[in-house]
């Protein structure tokens, strides 16, 4: 035994503090276990966090002993990345902030470099400041390690929430026979009038509609890229052999496509939804008569 | 003999007359030689026979390129020079998105949901006219 330590003398400081880490791992995990990043996260069985805590030591021997501490992209993370991610995700929903996250995995330092300087306490005073040197950066990469996976995850998950988005936002709705509907809500962009454009069309060859109505109540502002996008819808669904209507302009935003210049009259425009329907209705040949058993006074 | 006949009419589009109507199905890719020759095609056979009406059925297309859209826009200038209409029938979402981010909107062009739709397009205005044949017939 004491050869073999002495053998390790002479290897490599972060080879040395891989073997450390290896040797020590069920004590590390202990310890991790009780750190709070662990503690509150693994919250049913503390058996839990200690197998996480052993998974992380492991990760951060493998990366030790390839020699690359400073290396956020070595092999040896990739088992312990999605790992890292979710705690991180849980401490998030907790409310920690990110900075939060990134003390306490700083936190997890101080136990592995104490039991390193009891294990250590016999070597030469260089040799020691070299492990203990290579101990912190190996740690500081872990934690870029886990911000970076935090980061990742969150990305992903706004990505996904923006392709939902972009699908509910865009219901198409049946009015009646052969007339179909689509309320516009919020900014129109290049991504979302796709989109709209999209579904429109396909609805209009499930539902066999005759009349698209295109309903802009819902958009706060119309400009020329918003104007442009409109009438390729118009041109597309009228190449696939259904007219459409844009209804909810209102009188500033007609004002605003004068003052643009923009020439829509190749689409056909109604002020509101209702406008829009009863002319659909009145293109269908369907016609809205008053009950005159219904009490309600016509206007 | 089977063997000659079928090279030539490899990609050959049939042009169907159904009474006062033209009924072109086009399916796959549309070449240059086969898209000439349809334009011929319709173009004599709408000559020779009183035809109100041409019905071009592009539910089998699923890809289209500018050429595709100047041939039915040529298709459609010709046939009104021999008096009959031409109607765009089935396109698919697909198609038509690409035809209008390429510019072109066809705005000549009627179009129809389906060959039905098309046919019932085309015989809203076949009926209008048999009252002046009819009255061409009684006059002598």
């Amino acid at each position: 035994m004491p050869e073999q330590q002495v053998a390790e003398h002479e290897t490599d400081p972060a080879e040395e503090v891989g073997a450390f880490l290896r040797r020590r791992r069920e004590q590390i995990a202990q310890r991790w276990a009780d750190a709070a990043l662990f503690r509150t996260v693994y919250t049913v069985s503390r058996d839990d966090a200690v197998d996480a805590g052993r998974t992380v030591v492991e990760a951060l021997a493998a990366v030790a002993v390839s020699g690359r501490v400073q290396d956020a992209e070595a092999d040896g993370f990739t088992v312990v990345r999605e790992q890292l991610a979710r705690t991180a995700q849980a401490r998030a929903r907790a409310g920690a902030t990110i900075a939060q996250i990134s003390e306490e995995m700083d936190a997890l330092r101080p136990p592995v470099t104490d039991l390193l300087l009891d294990e250590l306490s016999e070597s030469p005073a260089e040799h020691l400041r070299e492990c203990t040197t290579a101990l912190t950066v190996l740690m500081g990469t872990l934690r870029l390690v886990m911000l970076e996976a935090t980061t990742i995850a969150g990305q992903e998950l706004i990505n996904r929430q923006r392709l939902e988005l972009l699908e509910i936002a865009t219901p198409v709705i049946k009015l009646w026979e052969g007339i179909v509907a689509v309320p516009l809500i919020g900014t129109l962009d290049s991504a979302r009038s796709q989109v709209v454009m999209e579904t429109l069309l396909d609805a209009v060859v499930e539902q066999h509609a005759r009349i698209a109505i295109l309903d802009i109540t819902g958009v706060p502002t119309v400009d020329s890229l918003v104007a442009q996008h409109l009438m390729k819808t118009v041109a597309a669904a009228r190449l696939m052999g259904a007219e459409c209507i844009v209804s909810g302009i209102r009188p500033a935003i007609a004002q605003t496509i004068v003052h643009l210049g923009i020439d829509l009259s190749s689409v056909l425009t109604r002020a509101s939804l209702a406008d829009a329907l009863a002319y659909a209705l009145q293109q269908q040949g369907a016609h809205i008569v008053p009950n005159p058993a219904s009490t309600v006074e016509p206007r | 003999m089977t063997g000659a006949a079928t090279s030539p009419f490899e990609g050959h589009v049939p042009v169907l007359r159904l009474g006062g109507v033209l009924l072109v199905t086009l399916q796959g890719d549309l070449y240059d030689s086969t898209a000439e020759q349809l334009q011929q095609d319709i173009g004599e056979t709408a000559a020779d026979s009183a035809v109100t009406g041409v019905v071009i059925d592009l539910s089998g297309v699923e890809i289209v390129d500018s050429f595709m859209g100047r041939v039915l826009s040529d298709v459609a200038a010709m046939t009104r020079l021999l008096a009959a209409q031409t109607v765009v029938a089935g396109m698919r979402p697909a198609v038509a998105i690409t035809l209008v981010e390429l510019g072109l909107t066809l705005p000549g062009l009627r179009t129809a949901l389906n060959t039905e739709e098309a046919l019932r397009l085309l015989g809203a205005e076949v009926a209008a006219l048999p009252r002046a044949g009819r009255a061409r017939g009684e006059s002598p």
